[in-house]
């Protein structure tokens, strides 16, 4: 095994023998954007809302509970898709995220929430994950497109006004404290703070 | 059995057929025939101003005065009492919903709100800004006992 490893080694250290550097240098540009192409293209797909509802279990239950909310369909015609709310728009934590989701290739591939009643069963354990997740990263979904640098109080309601200029702008809670359930429906939120 | 109901039926046709004739059967419906279909009315901004209305009468629920779109109150939760049940009103600084309303029907108090008031959009609801569909004469009882006395028969007794 040693020794198969320097043989290895001593290839790569040596010389080109049959390739000119023109080959290997314009080649190897050649693969590195085919590769590098293709690896996003596929990440991209990924990250749509037609992949997301490929599947029956993100179709038919928590798809069609979006469809109804000011996230879906609303005056101006701005919408959040899937990945927007998901899945960090930053590459390092999107590439994070995205390994965290082969779980749920596996979860599909066994059918944990294959019917209406298990993904009901499950539903509160999923919904802690994203809250978790949110709160965690200080709800930067959110905040991709709602930053809190340009609300402007004037326009918003007492009430809102009242919480954002207090507790979302001393950083003492963050947008998910608050904001539950409005992309989809809630789970049972007996002992849920703030429920 | 069956010349029973099929008379019964046709009694409620020909009464529908008479009813439909006169003017102004339903006053929310307008004066449509049944087979027109009416040009719905725009739908009006619902009231978000946060400020209590009076309330016509004392045991009147009080309005809602805010938005509650996509509200959710199901078997698993209620949004409302994520701001009005007793233990969030210190956060929310919203009005508890009142004591009747953690009482069952024998005046037990209980720890959360009671079923029987848990669907609160039964009594309170939110308030539009738009003329009334249908106007109303109704007064309260402050109008009617500072009313003038018109004649002397109907002078409110002191």
């Amino acid at each position: 095994m040693i020794r198969w490893l320097k043989n290895q080694w001593q290839v790569l250290r040596g010389p080109s023998r049959h390739f000119s550097l023109g080959f290997l240098a314009i080649g190897g540009f050649v693969a590195g954007l085919l590769f590098w192409g293709g690896f996003n293209t596929a990440l991209e797909a990924t990250n749509t809302e037609r992949f997301c509802t490929g599947c029956h279990e993100m179709h038919d239950n928590v798809f069609q509970e979006l469809k109804t909310t000011i996230h879906y369909s609303n005056r101006s015609g701005v919408r959040a898709s899937c990945p927007d709310c998901h899945v960090p728009h930053e590459w390092t934590h999107k590439i994070a995220r995205k390994m965290q989701a082969s779980k749920e290739v596996w979860g599909w591939l066994f059918g944990t929430i294959s019917t209406r009643e298990k993904f009901l069963a499950k539903r509160r354990e999923l919904a802690e994950h994203e809250w978790a997740r949110l709160k965690a990263n200080d709800s930067l979904e959110c905040r991709n497109c709602h930053n809190f640098a340009y609300m402007d109080f004037t326009r918003q309601s007492p009430r809102a006004e009242q919480a954002h200029a207090t507790e979302l702008a001393s950083g003492k809670k963050t947008c998910i404290d608050c904001h539950k359930g409005i992309a989809h429906r809630l789970p049972d939120m007996a002992g849920v703070e703030g429920w | 059995m069956g010349r029973l109901i099929a008379g019964v039926l046709l009694m409620i046709a020909g009464l529908a057929a008479v009813y439909a004739a006169g003017d102004h059967i339903d006053a929310l419906r307008g004066d449509y025939a049944i087979a027109d279909e009416p040009v719905p009315p725009r739908m009006a901004p619902v009231e978000n101003t946060d400020m209590r209305r009076k309330r016509s009468y004392p045991m009147q629920p009080p309005t809602i005065p805010h938005k509650i779109d996509d509200y959710q109150v199901d078997l698993n939760t209620n949004k409302c009492m994520s701001c009005h049940s007793r233990r969030r009103t210190e956060a929310s600084q919203a009005p508890m919903v009142s004591v009747t309303h953690y009482m069952d029907r024998d005046g037990n108090f209980l720890a959360e709100v009671s079923p029987r008031r848990y669907f609160c959009q039964q009594c309170h609801v939110v308030q539009t800004e738009t003329e009334p569909l249908i106007r109303s004469d109704f007064q309260d009882v402050d109008m009617m006992l500072h009313k003038p006395a018109a004649t002397g028969e109907t002078a409110p007794t002191p």
